[in-house]
């Protein structure tokens, strides 16, 4: 059994984050990591090879060269093989070109279970994995609190607004996982150790057969005007407790249409 | 213009967050209409004309009652191709994000998410979406049409116009894919009021509360607001409140309409789990407290007199 | 009181332990931490290994490893810094120059200035302190670079590991156990427990930095203690980035530290460009500092607010903020031999840090270098690496070399400064003057938490912060991006119960607001632990307590200190 894991490598969370004036977009330059959430879907794609006595777990990411970094932390965790896409003309893409590039990486691999973490903290899109699921021609289950693979069928427990649904689909199937669903484990000294040994292959979008013109901001289609400071929360209203507090606080929110 | 609104049902009842996009692509003006897909929803259907809608096109089928996105993927795609909208605009939500991001793959369409606003700009649109930790405002466009938009949740308040919709049957046709994820069973939670993560109004303590007791006055409040209790990690380190509260930096981060910060400090481990909370309102004894720079209303006093008669006030008003 | 009276529960002999690893991982040469030392001697040995087939062959798979127990190299690296490049060069000659390295340009020109509240007098540049020649730099860049260059040359990198213990069987060092992860806040295995290995090496060195955990307990177990004890200041910096770029290095001493003797306030503060649109502020005190309402976080803070240095931040914005302890005791604190068996101790865990010209980091190179040189010598056919005295040319080559001289001639002058800034500046002055003939002998020195404490009213003058210019601790760990579980053990130990003095001591000390005062009773307070909040700068162990290493991975992720 194959499982890919979409990871992704973002900025390490204590660098200060800032977007670009030039390109409008984030400042990738500092130091970057495995995005936390996608250690959740690396993690449980190494339990369900675990549990099956036998598969390939091979991380699939999009990104510039240095990428790579943030994979071997994965790799170090256990996955086996590492796949970048990395090419000049994929900067700025947006959902519609890094889901059509991101497809044609998996149509290549032939997986029978794509994995995805809960979303990714630069952008905190939780979006990915559906356009790569209707780009694949796959079944969907996303927000996956638990997971079961077995009998070429997956079954999660998917968490809602409301509870939980219980779905099943056929693989191959496209999965998103949520970070409630496993504690990811620490590599061990050995894996860190293995880890820069593992297959790392990187392609470019002539590798994949993609245009440059369907990738990128050239493949993009939507786009980023100006930045702007945020509306600021306005002035804070202070009040000193001299018996009245609690009724102020009422007569403020009732106001405000909050009670 | 045309604009697309989808318009999420639960139970019999479209969803608040759908009502205000409605509402909001209203006033963009233009040719609105609604979608609603489901099984048994034509009554829900006809409601959105109160709110803007000129037409509301009903996809009911028995193979549409699960309430899963791919499904719905290929309805509105269809919708769209047909109809020609501009622009398909979603209250987010687990299903919307979904159906969004398949959609804009389906279209080759470019789709806008988290945003907070969007604004006509000659033949352009513009949305407004906060990034980094709300630390700055993108604007951010569409290089084509149709346009996708995923609203976050309680952009906007949900205005009846007192009008009616033409309703329209739309016909569901499959793709063979999109039907293979099945909904084999619901759990639906019975709880004690809301989760931290989808509460309007959060109770939230921490260590000026002075004893773990403390929480069972902000539980009170939090049920007297239909609201949740959440904490800071200090508290949770001392055990006077449960892990899966705890808001901040190594938490949960939260975006309630109100939150109330009792006996909370405001030190920025904190601080970025709540900030970008609708109103904020802080009681602390330390009038030094950081929270006082960035609250809404500041109230200097003790927790323990203020709270219980706010407690009682709210529950006077019924 | 001295906070010497209340020591921790800690005993250098817990971390000395046999291998009891079914099994274990074998490699050549270990060394123990990703700094410059640290891989400028996986480099050294790549190099030499290079060309001797046959001795790397006897190595093993995994030749050289490095193991950090930050996220990854330059993770937990904090300097200045006024690098001089000349080991640098010396390490790569042939294979890269300056202009490869991470630097942000050379120094353009310096200015010392004496400060009081509100003025700069500017003074002539001592001569210890000149920087012509030398490279400013961010050392977590460096040490990011150095890794990057060590990998290619085939050294094994390990980040996310924490050497726990030294293990020693029949006096001769074996290698490290690193340390667990995922372990409960009461020590318990928890969920995705991952446990230690046994690291075993043909040779160990031990190149921790600043307080080095293992290297303390190494220095204790082989007797090693030098003649003095070693003591440490504390730097707290941040990183701007400004409207106006900076084009000198600037150094102040003089306020906001006071020159009095019964203060002990020793240090200074520094102002680095980095590149056209970045520099980094710093402010430096010895800990044998004695007032227990002495921050340095907070003088830091109070520094900024000075017209000189408050306006090469104007319309600035801090983006960084870290803290770490430098050894002071320089020549006389070195330890006693700086090997034992099996092991050789490199860089700022040796204490090779020549205080009066601010420089450490290009020693700690060049130590890697010998003590590489060294070790590559005892594994020749005919020589056992292990053996007692094989890498005492190591030692040799320390003392005799340039690390030895330049240490040598500025042995006293930190020492003299206990005497108040001005005796202290006309014996420095002297002993400069002379080549460190004046003053004669050894001045004895003591240890930092050997030093009576004192009350003065300082916290009341610390600025109350504006989130602007000034910032609070919390706001700085946050900065630091700080990563420590909040269940993970406590790996500070200190004794909780003290008299209020030395709490408050320690409360106003840590520059991550770790220490809180909580409840009193009989004349003494209970101090709370937030070990979490931790940047591991090592100040407690000098004050009274002992830091360990914590869970790898955790701790500050520093990427432009």
């Amino acid at each position: 059994m194959k499982i890919a894991v979409c990871v992704k490598q973002v900025p390490e969370a204590g660098a200060a984050k800032r977007i670009d004036p030039q390109t409008k977009r984030l400042d990738r330059g500092g130091e970057a990591g495995l995005n936390a959430f996608d250690a959740n879907a690396v993690e449980e794609a190494l339990r369900i090879r675990e549990s099956s006595g036998e598969g390939e777990v091979v991380l699939v990411s999009m990104g510039p060269s240095r990428a790579l970094e943030a994979m071997r932390k994965a790799l170090a965790m256990g996955a086996d093989r590492a796949l970048l896409l990395s090419d000049d003309a994929l900067e700025g893409s947006d959902l519609v070109a890094t889901s059509r590039v991101l497809a044609a990486a998996l149509e290549r691999e032939q997986p029978d279970l794509v994995l995805f973490g809960q979303q990714a903290s630069d952008s905190d899109g939780a979006v990915l994995w559906a356009a790569v699921a209707e780009r694949l021609r796959r079944p969907l289950v996303s927000q996956a609190a638990e997971l079961e693979v077995g009998d070429g069928k997956v079954r999660a427990k998917r968490q809602t607004e409301f509870g939980y649904d219980r779905i099943e689909a056929p693989l191959p199937a496209v999965v998103a996982v949520s970070d409630a669903i496993n504690e990811p484990r620490y590599p061990s000294l050995k894996g860190i150790m293995g880890a820069k040994s593992k297959p790392q292959e990187t392609l470019s979008l002539g590798d994949l057969g993609v245009d440059a013109g369907q990738a990128g901001e050239a493949g993009s289609q939507t786009e980023v005007y100006e930045l702007s400071p945020p509306p600021s929360r306005g002035e804070t209203v202070r009040i000193e407790d001299d018996g009245s507090a609690a009724q102020k606080i009422v007569d403020y929110l009732a106001e405000r249409k909050l009670i | 213009m045309t604009t697309l609104v989808f318009l999420e049902h639960h139970g019999d009842e479209i969803v608040k967050n759908s009502l205000g996009v409605l509402s909001k692509a209203a006033s963009l003006g233009g040719d609105v209409a609604g979608v609603v897909v489901g099984s048994g929803v034509r009554d829900a259907a006809a409601r959105a004309g109160e709110y803007g809608a000129s037409r509301v096109f009903v996809a009911d089928d028995p193979s549409l009652e699960a309430p899963l996105p791919q499904p719905r993927v290929d309805v509105l795609a269809s919708l769209v191709r047909d109809q020609g909208f501009d622009n398909v605009l979603f209250g987010q939500s687990i299903l919307a994000a979904d159906l969004a991001s398949g959609l804009a793959a389906r279209l080759e369409a470019g789709l806008n998410w988290d945003l907070t606003d969007v604004t006509a700009d000659g033949d352009r649109l513009v949305g407004k979406r906060p990034a980094l930790a709300d630390s700055v405002l993108v604007d951010v466009g569409w290089k084509s049409t149709p346009r996708l938009a995923l609203f976050r949740s309680g952009s906007f308040e949900a205005a009846p116009t007192g009008g009616s919709a033409e309703l329209l049957d739309t016909p569901v046709q499959l793709e063979d894919f999109s039907s293979r994820s099945l909904l084999v069973g619901q759990d639906q939670e019975a709880r004690s009021g809301p989760s931290i993560e989808d509460a309007d109004v959060i109770v939230a303590g921490g260590r000026g509360l002075g004893k773990p007791e403390g929480f069972g006055m902000l539980e009170e409040l939090a049920k007297a607001l239909h609201g949740a209790v959440a904490a800071t990690r200090a508290v949770v380190d001392a055990g006077w409140y449960p892990y899966a509260s705890q808001v901040g930096q190594t938490g949960k981060s939260v975006a309630p309409k109100l939150y109330i910060a009792c006996g909370i400090s405001g030190a920025i481990q904190h601080k970025v789990g709540m900030q970008s909370s609708g109103t904020i309102v802080a009681i602390n004894k330390d009038a030094n407290a950081p929270i006082f720079e960035f609250c809404d209303l500041g109230v200097v006093g003790d927790v323990n007199e203020i709270v219980p008669k706010l407690t009682e006030l709210v529950r006077s008003r019924g | 009181m001295r906070p010497s009276e209340y020591p921790p529960p800690f005993d250098p002999e817990e971390v000395i332990a046999a291998p009891s690893d079914p099994e274990p991982i074998e490699v050549g040469v270990l060394i123990v931490g990703a700094g410059p030392a640290g891989l400028a001697c996986a480099i050294r040995l790549q190099q030499l290994l290079e060309n001797a087939p046959g001795i790397a062959e006897t190595l093993g798979d995994v030749p050289v490893a490095v193991i950090d127990k930050g996220s990854k190299p330059g993770a937990h690296l904090l300097s200045g810094a006024v690098v001089n490049p000349v080991s640098l060069r010396r390490l790569f000659e042939g294979r890269r120059r300056v202009a490869d390295m991470p630097f942000f340009g050379s120094v353009e020109g310096e200015s010392v200035y004496y400060l009081t509240r509100k003025h700069a007098s500017w003074i002539p540049t001592p001569p210890t302190m000149r920087n012509h020649g030398n490279f400013v730099g961010s050392l977590s860049q460096l040490g990011r670079w150095l890794a990057e260059q060590a990998e290619e040359a085939g050294v094994t990198i390990l980040p996310e590991t924490s050497g726990e213990r030294l293990l020693v069987t029949d006096g001769r060092v074996r290698g490290v156990r690193t340390g667990d992860r995922g372990l409960g806040k009461d020590g318990e295995p928890g969920a995705r427990h991952e446990p230690g290995s046994d690291l075993v090496a043909r040779a160990t060195v031990l190149a921790e930095g600043t307080q080095g955990h293992l290297t303390g307990a190494a220095i204790s177990h082989f007797g090693l203690e030098g003649e003095n004890p070693q003591v440490w200041a504390l730097g707290v910096k941040e990183v701007w980035r400004v409207a106006k770029p900076l084009d000198r290095v600037i150094h102040t001493m003089g306020w906001p530290l006071r020159g009095a003797a019964k203060y002990r306030e020793f240090g200074g503060s520094f102002v680095y460009p980095m590149g056209e649109d970045m520099l980094t502020v710093g402010m430096v005190v010895g800990l044998d500092y004695r007032d227990v309402e002495l921050s340095v976080h907070d003088l830091l803070q109070e520094l900024k607010t000075h017209p000189k240095i408050e306006k090469l931040l104007r319309d600035g914005e801090r983006i960084a903020w870290g803290a770490k302890t430098i050894p002071e005791g320089g020549w006389y604190a070195l330890p006693r031999e700086l090997h034992a068996p099996g092991l050789a101790l490199v860089g700022d865990a040796a204490g090779t840090v020549n205080v009066p010209a601010l420089k450490g980091i290009h020693y700690g190179v060049e130590s890697g270098i010998l003590a590489a040189e060294a070790i590559f010598a005892a594994l020749q056919p005919g020589e056992v690496v292990w053996r007692p005295g094989a890498l005492a040319p190591y030692d040799e080559a320390v003392r005799k070399g340039m690390i030895g001289k330049d240490l040598y001639r500025v042995r006293n002058m930190r020492q003299v400064f206990g005497k108040g800034f001005v005796m202290g500046s006309a014996l420095a002055g002297a002993a400069t003057v002379s080549g460190g003939r004046i003053p004669g002998g050894r001045y004895a020195g003591e240890r930092d938490a050997d030093q009576e404490l004192l009350r003065s009213d300082r916290a009341k003058s610390y600025p109350v912060p504006d989130g602007k210019l000034t910032f609070d601790k919390l706001s700085s760990v946050y900065l630091s991006g700080n990563k420590t579980r909040d269940d993970a053990p406590n790996h500070i130990r200190i004794e909780t119960r003290v008299p209020r003095e030395v709490a408050e001591l320690w409360v106003r000390m840590c520059p991550a607001q770790v220490y809180e005062v909580s409840t009193e009773d009989a004349g003494k307070v209970q101090v709370v632990v937030t070990p979490s909040n931790c940047v591991q700068c090592g100040a407690i162990t000098a004050k009274g307590g002992r830091l360990t290493p914590p869970e790898g991975g955790a701790g500050p992720e520093y990427t432009l200190t």
